[in-house]
């Protein structure tokens, strides 16, 4: 730091700038702080580590003893699964994206402002429910209800390949689970939508309504450019919980292991936190570590997704007008 | 005439002033919302294909429809398009409010009839049919939930604090990215990891309260890391510097100032982080199990929780069944409440005990 | 209780950016010293590496001397805390702590250091304090209300009592009535008057008048430019400094002609 005579040295601590005893507390202090940082990476490693080690001989083990003991060949038995994640979690952003924008921007900038608030938090009550009950709703009210639905769009939308074939007797569809699983995303993607609507510049906005702009013009110049990436990593974020949602689904979702487009029909494909969760009781041996392979998977899957909004979000910062 | 005072569209004299437009009273949005039930309702119901739902989505088509020729026509394309645009915004908002309303109904509706005083007080032990209860699951839910916090609060409040006081460089930016990760962890997964470790560690078949709560404590943990580290960044500087100004140690000065200043969001984000985990199904399935007695050990024994005894009862019921699953919704209903009381409590500590910062 | 500071050949760095360049001065005990000079000519940056605050910052260090009565500031062992015990410091922007009331901010400076004394003798130093910063017959009677519920004059004088609650050597004021109302400001400045009674202070400030008005001894700081290192220019009597400077520099800037 400083050059200085060694003489001062005795001068200051007369003078009580030197401290008499050492002082601990912020040593301490910042050790466990730091101890605790080092702990969460400790704690993912050992997920990391626990999670690869028992996957290990679902990937090792040859086909014919997985077939025997297991579920089958590891690859061609987790990928329609796989699959059967994708696809409900991309049905369930297909509807829930819309509302949750035209909610966010209800709230922030149509709604008065007096009620804004309360009306937000209702729609984050959503978000309270636990996932076992959106279940136990989905399969006794949701689906049920549905059925109509189910016959009236085969019978009308039929030409529409998604929509072909027998519709299901029960509605424990794809197209059930998804609106079960939009339902669950809305709250996050709103609340996320609401914020950067509501950071938009209020310079910005004023400056379009001065223009003579209407409020739904002022949005589409001031708001929506403004809060491009923030949808966007909103929408991932809302697409990574889907993805991992899991009792909803296994409620609902009537599904085998299978691939297959058609959303109203009985025959579904599955996905992997639902399989997890309905296979894991009964699971033994080899099988189980087939189910965590299969969720070693379903990690992979989530974190490209979350990674990609981040790195949307980071490109994008630069861009936005935030600054 | 005097633009400022002139009185909009009288009805004698032609309008003149260039301020003014054309304008839908509001009565005739009224008017042609119910037109559009009416007619909606007699189309389906003459071709026969009935349905509330299916009437409804009718006439909420048809109203957008009919408005926005009609604004078209008066006001001009301009203010329909906004017109149209508030329209289908206000319809998002109440086509959410939907399920809202319909699993709070159905869940009260149907889980009313157990909410007594034997649903807390007695466990599934010995019970066949009707009778029995949630106590158990109830009490292994808060032991649960219980040990989670207390694993997950020091770790995520220190690591926040690391993050906003002390933390620079690689190893706070490789913090900050894995929390990240962490909070993309889909909670099975996380549930997976706890049976991993302790079947690894203590011997196959090691399903107990603990597991759980560690499975739990990894999603719980980089919520709290989350909002913490937020709320300290928000603390004024000033404050730091006016407390180091007094020769205060910097470890003092995080304790006593920048913690105290932030204390109500913390509570408030360590009390949603807890809402949260409460209602997890999946890990707890995976790693602490089930079980029909009591048992308040958490390190001995399988253990039941409120929202694995709501998915049992549904999934695994005796004969008849219907006991069974009003238990289930009874156990849902108490879920329900817990979560959103806990939320409210959350809120409400945030705004009531926010310190003032006093600037105007 | 007073104490005299020297600066030897004093460079001030934030990392490789050398903010500050050998500024040597002497400030004088039971007097007002103030700084004036343009934004960012490093005037704000010397004050704060008087009491170390200018540490907060990553990676800022010092090279030269800074005695305080012959003691090196920056020694071997010497530690800021300890520094920022005997040299008080009161911000641009009042800042009393949000979770205390009034008392508890005048005493927070003992408390965090662990001074144990009694309820009668806390009620002393509190009144004495306040008494200090010519506060105490406004909120005599809502000691315990929050501190952030006065007006901003009155968090700043809040704030100056919790500096010499500490009985510090020196007191350091950075642009203290930059965020106030002219009736504030007058306040603040009689207040000064009587400070210096007691304590060496020095106060950096933007306004000259208020150079002119409060300070015994004014030196001038200067930039040659963006990145460049702020320098002293000129230091002397106030009335010197003001009526005939030395420098073609100083009086550019005190005449109001720039460059």
């Amino acid at each position: 730091m400083s050059s200085t005579a060694p003489a001062a040295e005795s001068s200051a601590a007369s003078a009580g700038l030197v401290p008499t005893k050492p002082r601990i507390g912020d040593r301490v202090f910042q050790g466990l702080s730091t101890g605790s940082g080092i702990a969460i990476l400790v704690i993912l490693a050992l997920v990391a580590a626990f999670l690869v080690l028992r996957a290990f001989p679902a990937l090792t083990t040859d086909p014919a003893t997985l077939a025997a003991q297991g579920y089958g060949e590891f690859w061609s038995w987790v990928l329609p699964l796989a699959f059967g994640t994708v696809w409900a979690a991309i049905g369930a952003l297909v509807l829930a994206v819309p509302v949750a924008i035209g909610i966010a921007l209800f709230i922030s900038h149509y709604a008065p402002r007096r009620l804004a608030q309360g009306l937000g938090y209702t729609i984050d009550l959503l978000a309270a429910v636990p996932s076992v009950v959106f279940g136990l709703w989905g399969i006794f009210v949701l689906a049920p209800a549905l059925i109509p639905l189910h016959v009236w769009l085969t019978t009308y939308v039929g030409w529409f390949p998604l929509f072909s074939g027998q519709p299901s007797g029960t509605g424990r569809t794809i197209f059930t689970t998804s609106i079960v699983l939009a339902v669950m995303i809305l709250p996050i993607i709103t609340s996320l939508c609401r914020e950067v609507f509501l950071q938009a510049p209020n310079l910005h906005e004023e400056a379009a309504l001065a223009l003579g702009a209407t409020r739904w013009e002022m949005i589409r110049m001031a708001v929506l450019p403004f809060a491009r990436a923030g949808i966007v990593s909103a929408i991932m974020l809302g697409l990574g919980r889907a993805l991992g949602e899991t009792m909803a689904v296994a409620l609902v979702l009537s599904g085998q292991n299978r691939v297959d487009f058609q959303v109203l029909t009985a025959e579904n494909p599955n996905t992997i936190a639902a399989n997890i969760a309905l296979s894991f009781p009964e699971a033994y041996g080899l099988r189980i570590n087939q189910l965590i392979a299969s969720g070693l998977v379903l990690f992979v899957i989530t974190l490209a997704v979350n990674m990609l909004a981040r790195w949307i979000v980071a490109r994008r910062a630069q861009y936005s007008g935030a600054n | 005439m005097s633009t400022a005072t002139a009185p909009r569209q009288s009805a004698q004299a032609p309008v003149d002033n260039p301020l003014t437009a054309g304008q839908l009273p509001s009565w005739v949005t009224i008017a042609v919302g119910v037109a559009a039930l009416a007619v909606s309702a007699l189309v389906f119901t003459l071709l026969d294909t009935g349905g509330i739902a299916l009437i409804v989505v009718g006439a909420v088509v048809l109203f957008l429809v009919v408005m926005h020729i009609i604004s078209l026509a008066v006001e001009g394309s301009r203010r329909a398009v906004d017109r149209l645009a508030k329209h289908v915004v206000v319809t998002m908002f109440l086509l959410a409010l939907l399920p809202l309303i319909s699993v709070t109904w159905t869940a009260l509706s149907h889980g009313i009839n157990r909410l007594d005083p034997e649903f807390f007080t007695y466990s599934m032990r010995n019970v066949v049919g009707a009778g029995g209860g949630a106590a158990h699951a109830v009490w292994g839910t808060l032991i649960i939930t219980g040990i989670a916090t207390l694993i997950s609060v020091p770790i995520g409040l220190l690591t926040a604090v690391y993050l906003a006081e002390y933390g620079r460089g690689a190893l706070a930016r490789s913090i900050t990215f894995f929390v990240d990760v962490m909070t993309g962890i889909p909670s099975i997964v996380a549930g997976l990891f706890a049976y991993a470790l302790f079947t690894l560690v203590f011997g196959p078949g090691t399903i107990n309260g603990i597991a759980g709560a560690v499975a739990l404590s990894v999603l719980m943990i980089p919520v709290v890391v989350r909002s913490t580290e937020e709320l300290l960044r928000i603390v004024p500087n000033e404050l730091r510097e006016a407390s180091y100004a007094l020769g205060v140690p910097k470890w003092k000065t995080i304790m006593r100032i920048v913690i105290p200043t932030a204390v109500s969001g913390i509570v408030a984000g360590v009390i949603l982080a807890l809402a949260r985990i409460m209602g997890e199904t999946a890990p707890l399935m995976i790693a602490a199990g089930f079980t029909q007695s009591m048992n308040t050990n958490p390190f001995s024994g399988q253990m039941m929780t409120l929202p694995v005894f709501v998915f049992d009862s549904y999934a695994r019921p005796g004969i008849p069944r219907e006991p069974f699953w009003d238990r289930a919704w009874t156990g849902s209903l108490t879920l329900i409440l817990i979560v959103m009381l806990l939320n409210l409590a959350g809120r409400f500590i945030a705004k009531r005990f926010a310190p003032k910062t006093g600037r105007k | 209780m007073s104490k005299r500071i020297e600066a030897k050949n004093l460079d001030i760095y934030y990392g490789k950016f050398k903010a500050v360049e050998d500024v040597s001065m002497v400030i004088e005990p039971r007097a007002v010293t103030a700084f004036i000079g343009p934004s960012g000519c490093g005037k704000s940056t010397f004050l704060r590496s008087l009491n170390r605050m200018h540490e907060v910052i990553n990676g800022a260090y010092v090279e030269g001397e800074l005695l305080l009565d012959g003691h090196d500031l920056y020694g071997p062992g010497v530690d800021p805390v300890n520094v920022r015990r005997q040299i008080g410091m009161v911000f641009q922007r009042p800042n009393p702590f949000p979770t205390m009331s009034i008392k508890e901010n005048v005493l927070a400076g003992l408390r965090l250091n662990n001074k144990r004394m009694p309820g009668r003798e806390q009620d002393e130093v509190c009144e004495k304090a306040l008494r200090g910063a010519n506060l105490w017959e406004e909120v005599k009677n809502r000691l315990d209300l929050p501190g952030s519920g006065l007006s901003g004059g009155q968090q700043q004088r809040l704030c100056i009592a919790r500096a010499i609650a500490m009985a510090p050597d020196v007191l350091l004021m950075d642009e203290p009535c930059s965020a106030l109302d002219p009736i504030s400001t007058l306040a603040i400045e009689d207040l000064i008057q009587e400070l210096k009674a007691n304590y060496t202070i020095v106060i950096v400030t933007h306004n000259m008048q208020q150079a002119a008005r409060v300070s015994d001894s004014t030196a001038f700081f200067n930039i040659a430019g963006t990145g460049a290192p702020g320098k002293l220019i000129e230091m002397g009597p106030t009335e010197q400094i003001f009526s005939t400077p030395e420098k073609q520099e100083t009086e550019n800037y005190i005449t109001g002609r720039f460059g």
